[in-house]
């Protein structure tokens, strides 16, 4: 009779548990929402902020939309260069070297688990040492140090599904390594690749801590790398500690467009996992 | 036709040097940090010593003093809180989803993970300020009779233990679903109960696992910066409770990056507190790591 009610005790902190993590994302978004919608509407999104835009005049934060884009875009760009070859050299190069297999993945683990604003401070001791001001490129670069690790681990899981035979059996055939690593190794988990470089582009534009140092922060939409650029988490932490109620209404719609964004990103990669889920071997 | 194999053969070089070169500079990445932060913040060192930097409670920029025993004291009180709140609900959850669960649940159940995973930590911030600060002003800290705004290391630790659930949650699941189902064949068919197989075969034998996904999780915590920035006070002083306000180390290099250049060794100091992170996160994480990979062995 002690181990059922034990028994019962213990499931039901089970159901509590699982009706929290519900109840909590529930409460994330009606909470942001109801007081976001209010103030969304085509002018947040289609307007630069005018003069006095932060003491509650007309305006938009199309600046820190477009801002975030172009960072995520560049970041997401250049992060994908340098991070789909090394998992790729990692799964097909060093497929039978274990041990160094290992050690770069306890390497990538160790990196992948330091904070962005660590990320930050450095991005911006770089800046100073290669004298460039803060700008689009300053933050292009100090995400895509952020996103790397993320990227190239998601990757590696990904291709480290793809069995051995397909690799031997190309290589045998007479294929260089290359042609291996992108038109069979590649194609075969190509899926999960683009939910990888989505994953890290999420992770890019919502991340504030690693562009407050370096991206800076303007009315303008950047026309040029070397040109500060707004992106939207800061653009709300801005509005938010501003002591106007429609500031900080602003602040709210800005969070809902952010969220909204990271939804259809979210979205979007199931469903593409999911359709080029059937070509798989 | 040779001309073709020799393009061939080029490409494969050429490829084959790009990758050696990005996989150098991913191995290389976590030393240039380590070091640059190093470097940047040993201008302190002549004048403080390593001692007086973490332990001492002095903050005074102005005449060069600079004692991190507070923004320290304030990371650790946020980082545990929510680890207290956040690591029973995992482990709960993940045993729940692994061995009660039915199809039709997981199915709702990890897209919930994933996107709160996904949000970004702004997100949780301003779902702090709309929400978790008002109801500890309100409601909270009334019941304990204290007098409080509601930015404070609770609300730091209630929207950060929220934060890391799904990244706890997702390693707990992964851990649970390596043990090998014929343990817990085995013992059910000696005619333990379902409870009595979860309590004393599955538990016991996922304890290294359960340790290094709550480390990974303090590890997580301990660096997180907008979010608990956003509700947490920012105010220097040792919290005597938990409704006091703190000023954890991310929000003190966010907070005075702008006054950075402005009074001299602040840029250091602020490099300072990053390489603690950064040291703090590495250790935790390479511990962690190692007892992962042990207990994998048996």
């Amino acid at each position: 009779m002690i181990k059922k009610i034990e028994e019962i005790f213990f499931r039901s902190l089970m159901l509590i548990s699982n009706l929290l993590i519900l109840f909590v994302l529930a409460l994330i978004l009606l909470s942001i929402f109801k007081k976001g919608l209010g103030a969304l509407n085509w002018e947040m999104l289609s307007q630069r902020p005018h003069g006095g835009y932060y003491y509650g005049k007309e305006g938009g934060v199309l600046n820190a939309i477009v801002g975030s884009l172009y960072l995520s875009f560049g970041a997401t760009l250049l992060a994908t260069i340098i991070g789909v070859p090394v998992a790729l050299f990692m799964n097909v190069y060093l497929v039978k070297q274990k041990r160094v297999l290992n050690f770069i993945r306890f390497l990538l683990d160790l990196i992948w688990g330091v904070p962005s604003i660590v990320y930050g401070a450095f991005g911006f001791t770089l800046m100073v040492f290669l004298g460039i001001k803060t700008s689009l490129l300053a933050g292009i670069i100090t995400v895509t140090l952020f996103i790397l690790p993320i990227m190239i681990r998601a990757c590696d899981e990904i291709l480290k599904t793809s069995p051995l035979g397909l690799l031997e059996a190309s290589l045998s055939l007479g294929s260089t390594k290359t042609e291996t690593s992108f038109r069979v190794v590649l194609m075969q988990s190509f899926s999960g690749i683009i939910t990888a470089i989505l994953l890290s582009f999420g992770r890019a534009i919502g991340d504030a801590a690693s562009v407050l140092f370096t991206a800076g922060y303007t009315d303008n939409i950047p026309s040029s790398l070397s040109e500060p650029a707004a992106t939207l988490p800061l653009s709300i932490f801005f509005q938010l500690s501003s002591p106007v109620p429609e500031v900080q209404n602003r602040a709210y719609a800005s969070a809902v467009i952010l969220i909204i964004i990271i939804l259809t990103i979210s979205l979007l990669s199931r469903a593409l996992s999911k359709k080029y889920h059937k070509n798989r071997i | 036709m040779i001309v073709l194999f020799y393009n061939r053969k080029t490409k494969n070089r050429l490829s084959t040097l790009w990758m050696l070169i990005a996989i150098s500079f991913v191995i290389i990445l976590p030393f240039i940090l380590g070091v640059g932060l190093y470097y940047k913040s040993s201008m302190l060192f002549q004048e403080n010593s390593l001692g007086d930097l973490l332990f001492s409670k002095l903050w005074k920029p102005s005449i060069g003093k600079f004692g991190f025993a507070t923004f320290i004291m304030g990371s650790v009180w946020v980082t545990f809180i929510a680890m207290l709140i956040s690591a029973p609900i995992c482990i709960f959850a993940a045993l729940s989803i692994t061995q009660y669960s039915r199809k039709f649940y997981l199915r709702i159940i990890h897209p919930v993970i994933d996107i709160l995973a996904g949000l970004p930590s702004v997100v949780y911030g301003v779902w702090g300020v709309i929400v978790v600060v008002p109801f500890i002003s309100n409601v909270i800290a009334p019941i304990f009779g204290a007098q409080t705004m509601g930015y404070s290391i609770l609300a730091g630790a209630i929207v950060l233990s929220v934060m890391i659930i799904p990244f706890i949650l997702n390693i707990l699941i992964e851990i649970f679903r390596t043990i090998p189902i014929e343990l817990t064949e085995a013992s059910l068919s000696l005619g333990a109960t379902k409870w009595e197989t979860i309590k004393y075969v599955l538990v016991k034998k996922a304890v290294p696992g359960i340790i290094a996904s709550i480390g990974f999780g303090l590890a997580r915590a301990f660096g997180e910066t907008m979010a608990v920035l956003m509700v947490v006070g920012n105010m220097i002083q040792i919290p005597k409770n938990v409704f006091d306000a703190g000023y954890p180390l991310p929000a003190l290099i966010a907070n005075n990056y702008g006054e950075m250049l402005s009074i001299p060794k602040y840029d250091s100091a602020l490099m300072f507190a990053a390489l603690i992170l950064f040291v703090v996160v590495m250790v935790f994480n390479a511990l962690m790591r190692m007892l992962i990979v042990r207990y994998d062995k048996y």
